[in-house]
């Protein structure tokens, strides 16, 4: 393998744990402000790309339905908040799951209707196509570069709210003693569909990223979401840092993973039971990876709970 | 007479199940529903083993299934298919796939586990996918069903429908004897306070670690006959929607006892078939009836009796 | 002095900043009652889970039947034969009573991978458990769910477990916390009738109850011990007096201070 394909990997990486950051920072701060465990977190970054698809076929324009694509989320993200989150606080971790896992089922099947079961296309903003030479010989598309960029301002961004802020400062305080903040006279429902608004709009970010170079198609949250949850349980439930460093890491190893573990296994094996092996075990890696690090730190890499 | 009485839906159910291919239910359409129902409620006894009993909400108890599916795919494309070994080893491979991800998984509780046993399901399924020896993606189409001593009983779709009645008694069975005894007793002790169970002398891990295994052993069973009963497997037998399936059967019948699972898994099956026929969109409606049966019935449909009782002496 | 049958040895514990047990060196002989006292925060919660395995310690040592225990789990240390009761009942709240205590009384009744029997059938648990039930009067309510029980029932019932599990130290913690006049009579009754047969650690807010119990009584004061002794010489430590009793002077006073 060239230096060249190594690198155009890891830059894939780095863009794949940049969408998981942006998944998984709203998820990590719900569940850790909250306790409340989300499963249709994913379909907020699906509904995210709809919405990007939609508007840019209003409005033809990339950069307005991005501007309109990230309220709509939000709106969305509160919608949901009130019609069926709010009821689930004060239930088990079970019922979470499922009544969550009954709003996935309902939005896959819901866009399916209104878009049908078709991938969308939303085109690339004029601005950013074409390639950007990064070193010789290695043309690296301008837009996944924009992601990336775009993606590392956020996490900046976010971790200034978080750090520097009051209202950050009670999010980390939550998460760390929720009703200890509660008990300070916090309206901590109020904070909650602070974070859990927010938290869809990143997800939602993350979807209109990702929609002109993914396909745009019902379930696309679904595998983002179990990935997004693997960065969680890594980097430690509740930590915007952890789920940042878990994210790289967990993009990192999907994607080099991925196109190394086949050479890797060629040295061992025949090239076409290297090819099944290596598919075999590069999709196993990530979770591997997870159940080692957990063997070791059980609460993750930066644990925030008090215990 | 009391322990009788809790017992009577399940075993209701099960008599109900013996009868109706006599009673008018006879057709192969029927019967083929009927097994799926069945099969599909052995998982999910087994899964309610887990959260009944031992407070652990599993997402990823599709991938135990899947493992004694895949057993019967792989041993059916080396030309194995004497039951009596392809059973054992479908039932060995999920058993030995719930020990190695639950030696990690049952160190942790609550969301953690949820979110583990999600991602070991998930790498179930993209390992299913990854096997283009086996149909990747697209699935693997069995030759025939397994045989039972050489001879094609499974074929008989009547006789086929007894097996399935069979296994589902009996993992029942084997799950009611566990919780009933010494080790089932511990388990629902740590379930229902762990600290005090740790201060009488129980290291929760090997009990709940046993039960896992086991859970995943009988899931195992459920996906051999999942695999003969549509003589085809695909890695979408693995999904974590599966799994979350599962899970809404325990729920929707009630975790207080084995039987909600019976009762969850017979009428998710019914309840899937009927609005698949209504509407082509019907896994809206699907979706929406499993946030109301979550936000208004706390104790699933089994618990309806009481929370109607009560409703009614209030008013 | 007989040999300690629990013995603390120069115990560490700091939460942040703030030292919750500050070397803390104690001796526990066989078949007394040792109280413990001290103002709210004194950290004697913080010092029974310490020595029951719930909290490890930063320093120093735990020596149990001259066995260094200092780091064994929680589980390990009551299958040695620590056996304690919560400050809030901790109770299985799904079991009845009886099986509440039967699951204590299989904890040192051999294997519990059994999977075959019913557990509700054995004899032999089932009798030392109604003995534990009997022993603090709770043997007519046997097949109440425990979460159906009064907050008084409950305490007796965390008695019994702790009873059945057939200890050789008891910690107890707030025995009679949140208990009525009428029911802290009957547990102060029920612990009487233990002293002698059993080694006990107990904390307790009732002053009253304390004095009446303890053979010997060490008084905690923000994590450390200012006084170890008998009862009335506890009683007449002007250091103690200042330090803790100072506040109501007369440690008799009707209902325990909060």
């Amino acid at each position: 393998m060239s230096t060249t394909l190594l690198l155009v990997q890891g830059l894939n990486g780095l863009q794949l744990g940049i969408l998981l950051f942006l998944i998984a920072a709203g998820l990590t701060l719900v569940f850790g402000v909250m306790d409340f465990i989300n499963l249709a977190h994913g379909v907020q970054y699906m509904v995210g790309a709809y919405f990007a698809a939609f508007f840019a076929a209003q409005t033809g324009s990339f950069w307005l339905a991005l501007l309109l694509a990230l309220p709509a989320a939000l709106l969305f993200g509160l919608l949901l908040e009130f019609l069926v989150f709010r009821h689930l606080y004060d239930r088990d971790h079970m019922a979470q799951v499922l009544a969550t896992f009954g709003v996935i089922l309902v939005l896959n099947q819901g866009v399916k209707m209104v878009f049908g079961a078709a991938p969308l296309q939303v085109p690339l903003p004029d601005a950013l196509t074409g390639g950007i030479r990064v070193m010789e010989g290695l043309l690296y598309p301008t837009y996944r570069l924009a992601i990336i960029a775009g993606g590392l301002a956020t996490a900046g961004l976010l971790w200034w709210l978080v750090e520097r802020t009051k209202v950050g400062m009670l999010v980390r305080a939550g998460a760390t003693n929720a009703p200890m903040v509660a008990a300070l006279g916090v309206d901590i429902r109020r904070l909650f569909m602070v974070v859990f608004g927010f938290g869809a709009m990143l997800a939602g970010f993350a979807g209109v990223l990702a929609a002109p170079i993914l396909s745009v198609e019902p379930g696309m949250g679904d595998n983002l979401l179990i990935l997004a949850f693997v960065v969680i349980v890594i980097g430690g439930i509740g930590s915007i840092r952890g789920a940042f460093l878990a994210a790289l890491l967990v993009g990192l190893v999907e994607t080099l993973g991925r196109s190394l573990m086949p050479d890797l296994m060629r040295l061992f094996l025949s090239p076409s039971e290297a090819r099944q092996v290596g598919a075999a075990l590069s999709s196993m890696l990530i979770y591997i990876a997870m159940a080692a690090i957990l063997a070791f730190r059980p609460a993750g890499l930066f644990p925030v709970r008090a215990s | 007479m009391r322990a009788l009485k809790a017992e009577l839906p399940a075993l209701l159910l099960l008599g109900v199940l013996a009868v109706a291919p006599f009673a008018g239910f006879g057709e192969g359409y029927v019967l083929t529903l009927m097994a799926r129902a069945m099969i599909l409620a052995m998982a999910a006894v087994s899964l309610s083993l887990l959260v009944g009993g031992a407070g652990l909400v599993s997402m990823g108890h599709a991938a135990m299934m899947g493992f004694g599916a895949y057993a019967v795919v792989i041993l059916d494309d080396a030309r194995i298919v004497e039951a009596h070994v392809v059973l054992p080893v479908a039932i060995l491979a999920a058993a030995g796939f719930a020990l190695v991800t639950g030696a990690v998984a049952v160190r942790t509780s609550g969301v953690h586990f949820i979110m583990i046993t999600l991602a070991f399901g998930q790498m179930a399924f993209f390992t299913a996918t990854s096997l283009a020896g086996y149909g990747g993606d697209d699935g693997y189409t069995l030759y025939a069903r397994n045989t039972v001593a050489g001879g094609r009983l499974l074929e008989n779709k009547l006789a086929f429908h007894y097996v399935c009645l069979g296994a589902l008694a009996a993992a029942w069975l084997l799950c009611r004897m566990l919780l009933a005894s010494r080790f089932g007793r511990v388990l629902r002790a740590v379930k229902g306070n762990p600290m005090r169970a740790q201060a009488l002398g129980f290291s929760p891990y090997p009990y709940r670690l046993t039960a896992y295994v086991i859970a995943g052993a009988i899931g195992g069973a459920a996906g051999f006959l999942f695999a003969n009963a549509t003589e085809f497997v695909a890695p979408a037998y693995i999904s974590w929607q599966r799994s979350g399936e599962l899970l809404f059967m325990v729920i929707l019948g009630g975790v207080a006892g084995l039987h909600g699972a019976l009762i969850g898994a017979l009428g998710f099956v019914l309840l899937e078939e009927w609005l698949s026929h209504q509407w082509e969109h019907w896994r809206i409606l699907f979706g929406v009836l499993l946030i109301l049966a979550v936000l208004f019935l706390p104790n699933g449909l089994s618990g309806i009796p009481a929370q109607v009782a009560k409703g009614l002496r209030r008013g | 002095m007989a040999e300690a049958l629990l013995s603390l040895r120069g115990l560490q514990k700091r939460f942040g900043g703030l030292a919750v047990t500050d070397d803390v060196s104690l001796d526990v002989t066989p078949g007394e009652i040792h109280a413990i006292i001290g103002p709210n925060g004194a950290g004697k919660t913080t010092l029974i889970n310490e020595i029951s395995g719930v909290l490890p310690v930063d320093a120093g040592q735990i020596h149990f039947d001259g066995r260094d225990i200092t780091t064994l789990p929680l589980h390990r240390r009551a299958r040695l034969g620590l056996a304690r009761s919560f400050q809030i009942t901790s109770v299985i709240p799904a079991f009845t009573a009886l099986e509440n205590t039967a699951l204590a009384v299989q904890a040192g009744a051999g294997s519990s991978f059994r999977f075959f029997r019913p557990a509700s059938t054995e004899a032999r648990l089932n009798q030392a458990a109604m003995a534990a039930l009997d022993a603090v009067g709770l043997g007519a309510r046997a097949m109440v769910p425990a979460g159906a029980m009064s907050h008084g029932e409950k305490r007796q019932l965390e008695l019994a477990i702790a009873l059945a599990t057939e200890p050789r130290l008891l910690l107890l913690d707030e025995p009679l916390a949140g208990a009525g006049p009428e029911e802290t009579e009957r547990l102060i009754g029920i612990l009487r009738s233990l002293r002698g047969r059993y080694t006990i650690v107990l904390v307790e807010h009732d002053m009253q109850a304390v004095f009446a119990l303890a053979d010997r009584i060490s008084v905690l004061v923000y994590g450390r011990v200012i006084a170890t002794g008998p009862t009335e010489m506890i009683r007449a430590n002007p250091e103690v007096k200042r330090a803790y009793l100072g506040e109501d002077d007369l440690p008799l006073a009707e209902g325990a201070p909060c």
